[in-house]
């Protein structure tokens, strides 16, 4: 659930959205009848409205604000689920603060175990599951050397980077999923999502885990 | 869903008592808190706006305002250009301290507050020259419940400015989002007056 009313910003915004509409509303009934502005009023509520419920849908696209570090150090975010403990995953961040002084926020968003479990906010077994995942793969992570915490995130993994930019100076980001025919997240188009939305290096890693635990 | 903060050090650690509540998408209780009021608070408004269109259009249908009242729509207009003008100088107001103009806050927030004021002054004045009561009709009910009761909500705000006016006078507020919430929440809470106002204006004055 996007809050499409976070601040103030956000509710002068939607001032100016009233302020618009009640404008040509007064003008249109002035100008011929009463009842031509009421129908209008009608069509602009229902638009409004319809657009409320995509913005609170997360339906619409928007700039995600991001938060600029500035002290020389090279910052990561990394978005993972299941995949989290992937070794291509772990790869990749190797890859990325190879002989950087770098810091590492792992976050995974918390999915819920089935749609009941979703709309009845039944979450403390999703954040369990999504908590051990992430403290096995912040000890791989330290492992390689590289200082990491990590948070658990929404579940829609397009809010828990928004959210995790907005306390967090990242420089790039990690975005890793299962193999396309089986990763919901490219089915929603995350990835797609975040490159749309966020002005930052996105890089896209995709985990096998049924192959690495065959080469295993 | 909702999302937590574990930091990786506490993991572990034993803890007692029930489970630490989780914030959503980082919206600071504050502004959580103001958001669900205004919920309760269109509700209100819902119900005088149903009591408004029913009397305007099962009851009295032929004309509105009835014979012989008359509402004063240009000394309205004027007033709803104040009133909105106040959300500008507020958000104005927001802006500065975003951008640690304190001086800015400060004229903000004086300006919202006068602007306010002058809104507030003006309709009681109008009040005491409409020519009719609450008594009069339904129809003189339902114009003094609606505006009254917009009233009393710029009313409200401004008391809400009148503290945060006070405290930017004595050096409160930062920058940081965390260190305005002083500014923000009455902020958020003036634009929905300003909001309201205009529905109210349209719907009784205009349409």
């Amino acid at each position: 659930m996007h809050n499409p009313l976070r601040s103030e910003s956000d509710a002068f915004r939607w001032f100016i959205v009233v302020l618009a509409g009640g404008t040509s509303v007064g003008v249109l009934a002035a100008l011929t009848r009463p009842l031509v502005g009421v129908v209008w009023a009608a069509l602009l509520i229902g638009f409004g409205a319809g657009f409320a419920y995509r913005a609170a849908r997360g339906a619409l696209l928007r700039d995600v604000a991001v938060t600029r570090g500035g002290d020389g150090r090279f910052r990561l975010l990394v978005v993972a689920n299941e995949t989290v403990q992937g070794e291509a995953l772990l790869s990749e961040i190797r890859e990325r603060c190879r002989d950087r002084r770098a810091e590492v926020l792992v976050v995974t968003p918390a999915l819920p175990t089935s749609r009941a479990a979703h709309w009845a906010s039944d979450v403390d077994e999703a954040i369990e599951l999504a908590r051990q995942r992430m403290e096995l793969s912040l000890i791989a992570i330290g492992e390689l050397g590289l200082k990491a915490r990590g948070e658990i995130g929404d579940s829609d993994p397009n809010l828990a980077i928004e959210d995790a930019l907005r306390v967090f100076a990242a420089d790039e980001i990690v975005i890793s999923t299962h193999p396309p025919e089986r990763s919901r997240w490219l089915e929603r188009g995350v990835v797609d999502r975040a490159h749309e939305q966020i002005d930052l290096p996105i890089t896209h890693v995709v985990v096998d885990l049924s192959a690495e635990h065959a080469i295993r | 869903m909702e999302s937590a903060t574990v930091a990786l050090d506490h993991a572990h650690e034993e803890h007692h008592g029930p489970p630490e509540a989780h914030q959503s998408s980082r919206i600071d209780r504050q502004t959580l808190g103001i958001l669900l009021f205004i919920v309760s608070e269109v509700m209100l408004f819902g119900a005088f706006f149903a009591a408004y269109f029913f009397l305007r259009v099962v009851v009295d249908p032929p004309s509105w305002p009835p014979h012989p009242y008359e509402l004063p729509v240009t000394v309205a207009l004027v007033n709803t250009c104040i009133l909105v003008s106040s959300s500008f100088t507020i958000h104005y107001a927001l802006e500065s301290i975003r951008k640690g103009n304190r001086a800015g806050l400060k004229l903000g927030l004086v300006l919202t507050w006068l602007l306010g004021a002058t809104f507030l002054f003006i309709q009681v004045n109008e009040y005491v020259h409409l020519g009719f009561s609450a008594r009069d009709l339904g129809f003189g009910s339902i114009f003094y419940s609606l505006t009254g009761l917009h009233g009393a909500h710029v009313f409200v705000g401004l008391v809400l400015l009148s503290f945060a006016s006070i405290r930017a006078f004595r050096g409160h507020f930062g920058p940081e989002a965390k260190d305005h919430l002083g500014v923000e929440v009455p902020g958020i809470y003036w634009h929905f007056v300003d909001v309201m106002w205009i529905v109210v204006f349209l719907t009784v004055y205009v349409l």
